[in-house]
């Protein structure tokens, strides 16, 4: 189970967030340097036009143009963002309750958001990857956003429900054998009531409980996904560390009974 | 997998993970390196982690790799 589409953790939005993530003294790019700071923010030298290869050269010059050859290239790129915007909520398909013309109308909305994007932040492409790959990486994001959105308009289950029952089989404990984790998961219960913040607790019962998708509980909560698995990764540090505390789990693995 | 290490993955966290902002910042490089069968992951162990626990990063991930290797065929 992972966390955000079945259940699992995050990273906040404010402030230094705790321990090594935050602390990272810096990350080596493709072709630079890149520094976190100590918001989390990361800072690194651009690379040069002359760094890129040919075919992202060209990308960047011909979108930087005008006239008839800009929007040449920009009617190429529309088309290859709705080629992988198809092929993306085709991909992501077989999961989701949408289908049809629903599917096809999400798959061009987000390549128009995309091409949105790439166009207004094509100075900020460094050529650390391909240009087409920086690319589809937005539209992979709006296909992501635009799915999310949909379950938040078409909720399975009420957002803020709560239904304690559902927990088992959200872990896929077999129920012929409950006596071994009977206790198991009622503590698990006990630490999310005492130890978790309150913010902690909604989104553990949204995501764990619910199955609420992560980017549908950003919306709900009008978040971002950063501080939504942030919030969740301290969440299951303090679970982890109570079931410790009360001996369900030694060795650093889970004591089966 | 059954209950014990399905609660036992989840309530799991690395210290090396980097979160959401930066694993999505850098999800383009990534996705090249591992598409050129470079050693990412070793790489950028902050972010492998990432990707290994986080559900939405994680399908964004296997999204963007695989446009980028469909475009190649």
């Amino acid at each position: 189970m992972t966390v955000g589409s079945s259940a699992q953790q995050c990273r906040d939005g404010k402030a230094p967030p705790p321990g090594p993530i935050a602390t990272a003294p810096g990350v080596e790019y493709l072709g630079s340097i890149a520094t976190v700071g100590e918001n989390g923010t990361v800072h690194r030298t651009p690379a040069t036009a002359a760094e890129l290869d040919p075919e992202s050269a060209e990308w960047v010059r011909v979108l930087a143009d005008t006239g008839p050859r800009r929007e040449a290239a920009l009617a190429r790129l529309h088309e290859m963002l709705v080629r992988i915007a198809r092929g993306e909520v085709q991909r992501r398909g077989l999961r989701l309750r949408i289908t049809g013309a629903e599917l096809d109308d999400l798959a061009y909305q987000a390549a128009a958001d995309a091409l949105l994007a790439i166009t207004s932040k094509i100075g900020q492409f460094r050529g650390e990857s391909r240009f087409t790959t920086w690319a589809y990486k937005f539209v992979v994001f709006g296909v992501s956003a635009k799915i999310a959105r949909h379950f938040w308009q078409n909720p399975s289950v009420p957002l803020d429900a709560e239904d304690w029952d559902r927990l088992p089989d959200r872990f896929g404990f077999d129920p012929a054998q409950e006596a071994e984790w009977r206790d198991l998961l009622a503590a698990l219960r006990r630490a999310v009531d005492q130890e978790l913040t309150v913010r902690q607790r909604t989104v553990f019962v949204a995501i764990v409980l619910n199955d609420v998708p992560l980017d549908t509980l950003v919306i709900e909560l009008a978040s971002n996904r950063n501080a939504i698995y942030k919030t969740l990764f301290d969440a299951r540090r303090k679970l982890r560390a109570a079931l410790a505390a009360n001996g369900y789990i030694g060795d650093d693995t889970l004591r089966s009974s | 997998m059954n209950g014990w290490s399905a609660l036992d993955r989840f309530l799991r966290t690395d210290p090396r993970d980097v979160g959401c902002a930066q694993a999505m910042e850098m999800l383009h490089i990534y996705a090249d390196l591992t598409a050129a069968g470079a050693p990412a992951e070793q790489r950028y162990p902050g972010i492998a982690a990432h990707l290994r626990a986080c559900g939405p990063c994680g399908e964004d991930f296997e999204g963007l790799l695989a446009a980028v290797r469909g475009e190649a065929h």
